[in-house]
């Protein structure tokens, strides 16, 4: 843990990313398990993001006019649907191959989207702000939490929102997502999460309390295999996501 | 489909045409979900080799349909309906309500008789299938902001990748979209470029198909005789006078029957209509369609999906093949406009496989229930034949028995499609 300088990267983590970047749009590849999620987990931040903004989710963009930023982007596997949704994304992710692989894809889709590679501390230094920023199974990777919770919470527009998601530290967890997923179902390769670094829930709100958000809603995301699907539930215990907002 | 193109894929990324989805045969299946997903604000492009004037003319398709009550819904819920039901009801346009259904088997005194009451509305419509063909036509004009058609035209070269899928057609134009359709009918072409294999099994029977007048009303009456050459029914169409008649019979006899002049022609069909309508005349042209019944084992593949008969086809005794086309229709629509309002890829695996789950099953289910029925009742076996009189006369006396085979023919069993509720999406 020790670190010269506050830095949110890990650089085992990012090199890890870096070494799988080219399946980031397989659907059946490495990343297969966030291809899963993508349905389940558009669909509450979508309605959350309606709901704040008064916005009708079944119409065409409903967030045109809006802007989002993707924290850990990845590929682009949130980046892109949030932007056929209408709003006008910045993608940050720390992985230079994880940018060019995200960028490239968008534009064979002909979506414009801004991606960068650049860390969120770096980004908060700036006067940009977001009407919504989202990060997704990305502090579980991260080498200062509170940094980067800190970070990403400054980011945000007051009258904003933000959504997170990632894995919670519970025995559960450690059973199910560590050594359950890694191990007996291989859905995700060998040592992709270090179990430590799991973020529990109250760790999570308490870091965007200091970066001036609220928490208002947390949920649980559960599995099911008969019908191959994720779906929302109540159990935090292992996958969970939350929503916060900043005052006006 | 040929190996070989002048134009590579990576110089499609100026197509003519851009679209999410790519629809290949805009026949009544294919018609409807272009309306369908376009409603809903995914754009389509679809293509057809024939042309739609020719489409809409008598000669082309002198079938009727008989469309359930949940399938109405759908056509209601798209836009189409409106134009079956609006202007000139009678003979050649609009649609007639099925009010009562009168099954009967072979010399028999036994009917199961179905009617509008016990299932409140009537039991379905009739309507002919060039009313529907033009309801299409003029649905899709009106959604031309999201449809493309064209037609006639047909596809050179066509490819699914990763990313998308493309076609080039013939006259050089190049299409470009996330989603292809095959909804090219039985003989789908484009099924048979993805290498999926049809199951299927003749039946040795032909379907004769006609339009008559006759001197009675038929009061909106559908009967459905079960023959020993197989069903023969007598469906009531618009204006009260006229009826489609859809008379089954082993392959061979039917050639000859096709054959007949005029005078004999008619003394056949006499012979098994009766008289109960009065006096009998044809009014259209013959039509005889061999019947058999086929199914694709998968319904999908890479940014591929089958619908209608290209997926499945069956035999026409329960009047189901256009009913069953547009259930998948209803069920594609609702996943796709599903992922479409999570901005996802309308051709993703995960949509597409979530199609396939929900529509193999009850369509197995339906070709297995009319293939029990027409393997029961074209059959002149005594020991069978007093099997379905006595099964005929216990389905009429077990209400629920009853009312279970009333809104199976109705189109309503199963998981429904919210279009097939009558709900929005
Ligand atoms: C005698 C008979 C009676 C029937 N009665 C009923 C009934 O009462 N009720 C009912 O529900 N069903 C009935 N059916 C079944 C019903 O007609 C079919 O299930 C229905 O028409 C299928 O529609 P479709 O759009 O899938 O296929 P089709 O109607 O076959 O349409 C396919 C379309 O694709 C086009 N096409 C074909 N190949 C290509 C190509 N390579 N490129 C571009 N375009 C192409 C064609 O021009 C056509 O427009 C009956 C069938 C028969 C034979
Ligand atoms: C599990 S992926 C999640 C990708 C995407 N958010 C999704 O859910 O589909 C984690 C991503 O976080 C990125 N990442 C890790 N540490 C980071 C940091 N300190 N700053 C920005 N991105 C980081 C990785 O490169 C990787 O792309």
């Amino acid at each position: 843990m020790a670190q010269a300088f506050a830095t949110t990267a890990n650089p085992d983590e990012l090199a890890k990313f870096e070494a799988m970047a080219d399946s980031w749009w397989d659907p059946v590849g490495k990343f297969k398990p966030l291809h899963k999620f993508n349905p389940a987990r558009i669909a509450w931040v979508r309605d959350a993001a309606a709901l704040h903004f008064n916005r009708d989710a079944t119409t065409e963009r409903p967030f045109e006019g809006l802007t989002l930023l993707d924290v850990g982007c990845g590929g682009g596997l949130l980046s892109e649907p949030f932007a056929r949704l209408g709003f006008k994304v910045t993608g940050l992710d720390a992985a230079a191959k994880n940018i060019a692989v995200a960028s490239l894809h968008a534009e064979r889709n002909g979506l414009e989207i801004d991606y960068r590679c650049q860390l969120v501390e770096d980004l908060a230094q700036t006067s940009e702000r977001f009407d919504v920023v989202m990060t997704m199974e990305v502090v579980e990777h991260v080498a200062d939490v509170d940094l980067f919770l800190r970070a990403a919470a400054h980011l945000v527009t007051p009258g904003g929102m933000l959504v997170g998601a990632t894995l919670n530290r519970t025995l559960k967890s450690l059973a199910l997502a560590k050594i359950g997923a890694e191990y007996v179902l291989r859905w995700l390769p060998r040592g992709t999460h270090d179990w430590r670094k799991f973020v529990k829930p109250s760790e999570f709100a308490e870091a965007l309390r200091a970066g001036g958000l609220r928490v208002e809603d947390l949920k649980g995301m559960s599995f099911d295999p008969l019908m191959d699907e994720w779906h929302l539930s109540d159990d935090l215990a292992v996958n969970y996501m939350l929503r916060a907002i900043k005052a006006e | 489909m040929s190996g070989t193109t002048d134009i590579p894929p990576i110089d499609l990324d100026a197509p003519d045409v851009n679209a999410d989805v790519l629809i290949v045969g805009g026949g009544l299946v294919g018609g409807t979900l272009a309306c369908a997903l376009a409603q809903h604000g995914i754009s389509v492009a679809v293509i057809d080799s024939e042309d739609p004037e020719a489409l809409v003319e008598e000669a082309y398709d002198g079938r009727s349909s008989a469309i359930a009550g949940a399938c109405q819904r759908v056509l209601e819920g798209v836009g189409i309906w409106a134009h079956m039901d609006s202007g000139h009801q009678g003979p050649g346009g609009g649609v007639q309500p099925i009010l009562n259904i009168r099954v009967t088997d072979t010399d028999s005194p036994l009917h199961l008789h179905y009617d509008s009451d016990s299932v409140g509305g009537p039991m379905g419509y009739m309507a002919e299938n060039r009313t529907m063909r033009l309801g299409i036509l003029a649905r899709l004009d009106e959604l031309k902001d999201k449809a493309t058609l064209i037609a006639p035209a047909r596809m050179a070269d066509h490819g699914r990748e990763a990313d998308g899928v493309w076609a080039v057609l013939t006259d050089g134009r190049r299409i470009r979209a996330k989603l292809m359709v095959a909804a090219d009918g039985r003989g789908s072409r484009v099924r048979d470029a993805a290498g999926i294999r049809l199951v299927s099994w003749p039946y040795h029977q032909s379907g004769i198909v006609m339009t008559v007048w006759h001197e009675k009303d038929h009061r909106g009456i559908a009967h459905e005789r079960f023959l020993p050459g197989g069903p023969f029914a007598i469906l009531p169409l618009p204006g009260g006078h006229h009826s489609s008649l859809v008379w089954t019979e082993k392959s061979r006899l039917a050639d000859h029957i096709m054959d007949l002049d005029d005078d004999l022609f008619h003394a056949e069909l006499a012979s098994r209509f009766g008289d109960f309508l009065g006096e009998v005349k044809v009014v259209s042209k013959r039509f005889c369609y061999p019947l058999t019944l086929q199914f694709a084992p998968t319904y999908i593949d890479r940014r591929l999906v089958l619908v209608g008969d290209a997926a499945h086809g069956m035999h026409p005794v329960a009047g189901q093949g256009m009913n069953f086309g547009l259930r998948d229709v209803a069920a594609l629509t609702e996943r796709l406009v599903e992922a479409h309002r999570l901005g996802l890829d309308p051709g993703g695996a995960d949509v597409l496989e979530a199609y396939q789950r929900w529509r193999r099953f009850d369509n197995l289910l339906m070709l297995g229930l009319t293939d029990g029925i027409v393997r029961l009742f074209s059959n002149d076996i005594a020991p069978l034949r007093l099997a379905r009189t006595l099964g005929l006369a216990a389905v009429n006396k077990l209400p629920g028995l009853k009312t279970f085979f009333m809104r199976h023919a109705m189109g309503d069993i199963g998981r429904l499609p919210k279009l097939m509720q009558g709900t929005g999406l």
